[in-house]
């Protein structure tokens, strides 16, 4: 039991690690192009149809990569990145651009919920474009978008299973290394037990911080 | 008269092309406005009422024509100038368009902020304006928890708070009650006194009109077929549409004919 446990720790920090800096990361590269999509669209506050073309179809290349090849693919950006190609930190490169695309369609349609009468109004009123983003389109957006960052973040936990591939270590490697390699099923089974407890943790968190913010409404 | 009106509306036109063609829905608009009246446009669903209200803060652009409120030409403004403008025009809406996931009272600031003005006068400016509209003890509520009634109460404080020269007003009531209507309608001719705004009021109700207004325009397919004086209109409707409207309503017009009698 005790062995299991010390089995454990490190490659729980990893996957906590690369959850965090990825979501983190995706985030920052994601969140931008999701408005910029909710907001160059046909319909929406600021029309650029070939703008929201061109990035819409780089964002669907991207999302439709399977995620083990684009690990491969990011290596010489990994290299001028975080200075190596391997291990944990270096996983957090493909993770983050592997969840960026993905973030984006999840920000443009969850903004792409808002009221149009609200947006109208805030137009009535004299409101920039920037002023609509920040003041009427994300707070009002706000239990979407939480709900998909929760999202996010459980795909994200997925995908870092598989960064054992590239030396990233963390659970899904733990499960795979000694669970399948070396025929330990104890500790394959509280491996996948942990992945599931986070998943549920982090829905958890989520949809309770969804939920508070629209009991506010 | 002879001077300019405070609003002028000049041959307004406006088509919309959609996938089905271009459906011209202003057809060249004139109509004046004098500051502090209560202008009520009235027509069928589908004529372009509020199509023409919104040429008015340029939500809509319109093709060819002009708009002139005061001394400023609001179809020749470029973006920045005409939003500067438009946190002048207050704006009410059939389904209110509040923000849900603000309060009252962050509702109401809204305008204020979007015009950049200092935080202690916002506090200020807003509970002044919620006391004018009764609300103050909704203050920190969300739109969620009120009543239709309340929520176009706050929809006209968030109108109202820049202090604009101008309020226009699409439907306000229509998704409201007789007795909520009634209030609400009672509301804006008090501001209007009050504060001698200049309400511009579209309807699909005659009786709104008939309310609370001072001077009233027929549209009919993108066309003003009639306007002036409300008792004019309704004691002599020209046009088809209007007498279709006032046949509809014919209690109304004994109403008038009463209180004409009565010498009001
Ligand atoms: N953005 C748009 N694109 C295409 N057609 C439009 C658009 N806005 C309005 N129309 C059309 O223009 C016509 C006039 O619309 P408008 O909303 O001005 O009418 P209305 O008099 O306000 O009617 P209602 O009483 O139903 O609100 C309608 O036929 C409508 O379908
Ligand atoms: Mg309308």
């Amino acid at each position: 039991m005790n062995e299991l446990l010390v089995l454990l720790i490190a490659p729980t920090l990893q996957t906590l690690y690369m959850i965090f800096a990825s979501t983190l990361f995706s985030l920052i590269l994601g969140f931008p192009l999701g408005v910029l999509l909710c907001v160059t669209d046909s319909g929406g506050i600021a029309p650029r149809p070939s703008l929201n073309n061109a990035v819409g179809r780089v964002v669907n290349v991207l999302r439709s990569f399977p995620f083990i090849i684009l690990m491969i693919l990011v290596f010489p950006l990994s290299r001028i990145i975080v200075g190596t190609s391997i291990g944990t930190t270096a996983s957090i490169v493909p993770l983050s651009i592997a969840a960026a695309p993905f973030v984006a369609r999840i920000i443009e349609s969850a903004l792409k919920e808002v009221d149009p009468g609200c947006i109208q109004a805030a137009r009535a009123m004299g409101s920039s474009n920037r002023q609509i983003i920040l003041k009427v389109l994300i707070p009002e957006a706000l239990p979407s978008l939480v709900a998909g960052v929760t999202t996010t973040i459980i795909n994200l936990i997925g995908y870092s299973a598989m960064a054992g591939a590239i030396g990233g270590g963390g659970l899904g490697d733990l499960a795979v290394r000694y669970g399948y390699q070396r025929f330990r099923t104890d500790v394959m089974i509280v491996s996948v037990i942990v992945i599931l407890v986070l998943v549920e943790l982090v829905q958890l968190t989520g949809s309770r911080i969804g939920k508070r913010l629209l009991v506010k409404r | 008269m002879g001077s300019e009106p405070f609003i002028a509306v000049r041959k307004l036109k406006k088509t919309f092309h959609t996938h089905e063609g271009a459906l011209e829905v202003l057809k060249g608009i004139d109509l004046e406005i004098d500051r502090g009246d209560i202008y009520g446009i009235i027509g069928f669903s589908g004529a372009g009422k509020s199509t023409l209200l919104r040429c008015l803060n340029r939500l809509e652009s319109p093709d060819s024509g002009t708009v002139t409120i005061g001394d400023v030409e609001i179809t020749a403004l470029d973006k920045t100038s005409l939003n500067g403008h438009r946190q002048k025009v207050g704006m009410i809406f059939q389904q209110f368009n509040l923000f849900d996931s603000r309060t009252v009272y962050r509702n109401v600031s809204f305008p204020l902020e979007v015009a950049g003005i200092p935080k202690a006068r916002i506090r200020t400016r807003v509970e002044e304006i919620l006391e004018l509209v009764e609300l103050t003890d909704k203050i920190n509520c969300h739109p969620g928890q009120l009543s239709g009634g309340q929520k176009q109460r706050v929809g006209i404080a968030r109108a109202l708070a820049n202090q604009p020269d101008v309020l226009l007003s699409d439907e306000a009531t229509s998704a409201l009650d007789p007795q909520t209507t009634f209030s609400i309608l009672e509301l804006l001719k008090d501001i209007n006194r009050k504060l001698g705004l200049t309400i511009v009021l579209v309807t699909h109700e005659l009786e709104v009109i008939k309310y609370a207004c001072t001077k009233m325009a027929v549209i009919q397919d993108g066309v003003i077929i009639e306007k002036g004086d409300v008792r004019s209109v309704f004691l002599n409707p020209k046009s088809e549409t209007s007498k279709q409207f006032i046949k509809i309503n014919d209690e109304f017009l004994k109403d008038f004919v009463v209180e004409e009698g009565g010498g009001i």
